[in-house]
């Protein structure tokens, strides 16, 4: 892409309207890892790479798998966050390979959240 | 029963069980309670399980840790030990509200507004969440005097440590004769227990360009370096990456936005010298030279890197400007208190329940950010001293807990703000260690160019040692302040004059612990080692020969169901037989 303008920004920004809230988009899921430098040491690769083999079996399109960094509690990584459309999402802490698997079949495919390895429901305050 | 089918068994359920028998013949019940195993019981996902009989019931996640409390509630008291009992999995209600975790409902996020949201290798995510936009309006709409205002008024105040007002430090360099200027970024963050900009960085790195391209514009330059240590790769890596962004889209380069302004901006890593966090010395590292301060003024906003006006801002000062621009300082003065205006971000770390990054808005009672958000203390330990500003910074204690937290009620304490490191520490630290630690690392890290800290650190720390070996004299403590005076008065940069905050902050607080070492030789939280000595009460001890296995020295001896032995004279003091033993028979004195 060249060189934006004001513009632009407000184009992309549009544009990603799907990506940011699952609202306005085509995926029916997002899955975010939260991958700083805590949940990597604890995990977050190990637990990406099994999420993404198992999404790959699964066939869906309409899941969208991301990164995002520090989820803030440190001591409970490694942290995930799944938000289905339309459903408040859903923060798991203290997450291995075997949990997240479970996860993925149980709430990313069938809509039904694991309390076990839940802290909490819905997204921070910003200002 | 105690369930040994394999998935049990690697839950520890056989361990649990020879714990239980133990705890069974250590309150005489042996006659009276049978412990056999089982097969798989089928609920694999809450093992270790358990059924305890005649009453039928099925309990689940029973550890080791767990045996004493059972056999004491149902075995010996005849109560249910409710925590437990098997419930059936309950659905989505059983997930509570984000804002019903104390964790997440004390903060408001500014700084780390993206935090957990957007994925920071991706400039199209940033810029859905309104970035780039605080430039575009910088860039294309404001006048430098129009930005320098604007940051005036939303009292913005550096967020390293010392709180100087940023754009009060912009409009300095600004009025600075010069026709190349620099604009610095200082991720150089060295305080033990402190990750604020890591993290920012780690997770939205885009914030902190957009952040230096605003002061670029502010100040007149069109360069900007960001030094960050080598030992953060993740952040380097993702500031690289969203570098290299920015330029493919014409965020960085020549004519910004078509605005006509131009923009580089580089990164230099640092080695990791505690010293290179000082501006002046900063500066000389990337000048490729010795990282050592020199005395002020001239100031960096005349002359800095290459003796050229520069500005030196912090990665989370920089974090907050971009929505400072875009909504305007009103939007963020309306947050904090009246000197101090924002948010701040902590990293909590140490004995809490609760490690990790947050932001509070400044004035949130210290109180509240230890026990509402951290969680308070684990193991039912008490509260003893927070210590806040790292090695620069002090400890304060419970009875100042209710302080709001900004610039100047922190300083009133001895400690500072900081750069936002938060150790929380319980009964079991000694605050004459805790100062020790801190000025061995200043020791470490002390630059040597001027003699009042290079002498006077490794003075202080001889004079702590001291005193933690119980070779303490009582004028000590004397030498310890007249030494302090001297070193904040004499010493060239921030980092000597500073030395002396831990040992004063703890000495104002905590002065009879120092005089425990000294008089009684006696070190009261049980820590310094020449100090303390290891004991088994014969009373409690089950001879269970665990201590005497684990003793590396073997300095104790017994025979199997006799109370065991400590020989002090082979004792190394290292803890092992404390740690391990189970019935809480050994004690340190």
């Amino acid at each position: 892409m060249g060189k934006l303008k004001v513009e632009d920004l407000k184009r992309i920004k549009e544009s990603l309207k799907g990506t940011v809230n699952l609202r306005d988009g085509q995926h029916r899921v997002k899955i975010t890892v939260h991958m700083g430098t805590c949940g990597i040491a604890a995990g977050a690769r190990k637990i990406m790479d099994a999420l993404f083999t198992r999404l790959e079996e699964s066939g869906a399109d309409d899941i969208m798998l991301t990164t995002s960094g520090c989820a803030g509690l440190c001591n409970h990584e490694p942290m995930l966050t799944v938000e289905v459309k339309d459903t408040t999402p859903v923060k798991y802490i203290n997450l291995n390979e075997k949990k997240v698997l479970q996860i993925f079949d149980e709430h990313v495919m069938n809509n039904n959240p694991v309390a076990d390895y839940a802290l909490s429901q819905g997204s921070e305050t910003t200002y | 029963m105690v369930c040994a089918g394999t998935s049990c068994v690697l839950n520890g359920s056989l361990d649990m069980r020879d714990a239980l028998v133990e705890e069974i013949h250590k309150n005489g019940l042996q006659d009276e309670v049978f412990v056999g195993t089982t097969g798989c019981n089928g609920f694999c996902a809450g093992g270790p399980l358990m059924i305890a009989y005649p009453d039928e019931v099925f309990y689940q996640h029973v550890t080791v840790k767990d045996v004493p409390f059972f056999v004491e509630e149902y075995l010996i008291k005849g109560r249910t030990p409710e925590k437990h009992l098997f419930e059936p999995r309950e659905g989505e209600g059983g997930i509570p509200k984000i804002t019903d975790i104390g964790f997440f409902s004390s903060q408001i996020l500014v700084a780390l507004r993206n935090r957990g949201l957007i994925d920071p290798d991706s400039i199209d995510e940033y810029i859905a969440r309104d970035g780039y936009l605080g430039a575009a309006k910088a860039l294309l709409e404001m006048t430098s005097d129009q930005i320098i205002e604007e940051m005036k008024a939303s009292g913005l105040r550096g967020r390293g440590g010392a709180g100087f007002p940023t754009g009060l430090k912009w409009q300095f360099c600004a009025g600075a004769k010069g026709d190349i200027k620099y604009m610095l970024c200082n991720a150089d963050e060295g305080d033990p227990g402190a990750f604020m900009d890591r993290s920012i960085l780690e997770s939205d790195p885009h914030s902190v360009l957009e952040g230096m391209i605003i002061g670029g514009k502010a100040i007149g330059s069109h360069t900007g370096y960001i030094y960050v240590r080598a030992e953060y790769p993740l952040a380097i890596e993702r500031l690289r990456t969203a570098i290299s962004q920015a330029k493919e889209y014409g965020l960085l380069g020549k004519d910004i936005l078509g605005s006509g302004f131009d923009m580089e901006i580089d990164l230099y890593l640092g080695a990791g010298a505690f010293v290179c966090g000082e501006e002046t010395a900063l500066m000389r590292s990337i000048e490729g030279q010795r990282g050592m301060p020199r005395p002020r003024p001239p100031f960096p906003a005349n002359k800095g890197l290459w003796d050229r006006p520069s500005v030196l801002n912090n990665v989370e000062s920089l974090a907050n400007i971009p929505q400072i621009i875009y909504r305007g300082s009103g939007w963020f003065s309306s947050l904090g208190t009246e000197k101090s205006k924002g948010t701040k971000v902590f990293a909590l770390s140490g004995q809490i329940r609760n490690i990790g990054l947050i932001e509070v808005p400044m004035g949130t009672p210290l109180r509240s950010i230890i026990y509402d958000i951290g969680g308070g203390i684990p193991g039912g330990k008490k509260f003893k001293a927070v210590q806040l500003g790292g090695p620069s910074g002090g400890c304060i204690p419970e009875d100042l807990l209710d302080i709001p937290v900004d610039y100047e009620n922190i300083v009133k304490t001895g400690a500072i703000v900081g750069s936002g490191g938060m150790v929380v520490m319980d009964e079991t630290s000694c605050m004459v260690d805790v100062a020790r630690f801190f000025v061995e690392f200043t020791t470490e890290e002390s630059c040597g160019k001027c003699t009042p800290c290079r002498e006077g650190t490794r003075q202080l720390l001889w004079i702590l040692e001291r005193i933690t070996e119980g070779k303490g004299t009582i004028e000590d403590i004397e030498r310890l302040e007249r030494l302090s005076k001297v070193l904040q008065s004499a010493s060239l940069c921030g980092l000597g004059q500073t030395v002396p905050n831990p040992v004063l902050s703890t000495l104002r607080y905590f002065r009879h612990e120092y005089e425990a070492h000294i008089l009684e030789k006696r070190c009261p939280a049980a820590v310094c080692k020449a100090l303390i000595t290891f004991h088994i009460d014969p009373d409690i001890c089950t001879g269970c020969t665990l201590c005497a296995r684990k003793c590396p020295q073997n300095a104790i001896t017994g025979e199997k169901k006799k109370p065991h032995i400590l020989d002090q004279d082979l004792c190394i003091k290292c803890g092992l037989c404390y740690d391990n033993c189970k019935f809480g028979a050994v004690t340190k004195v």
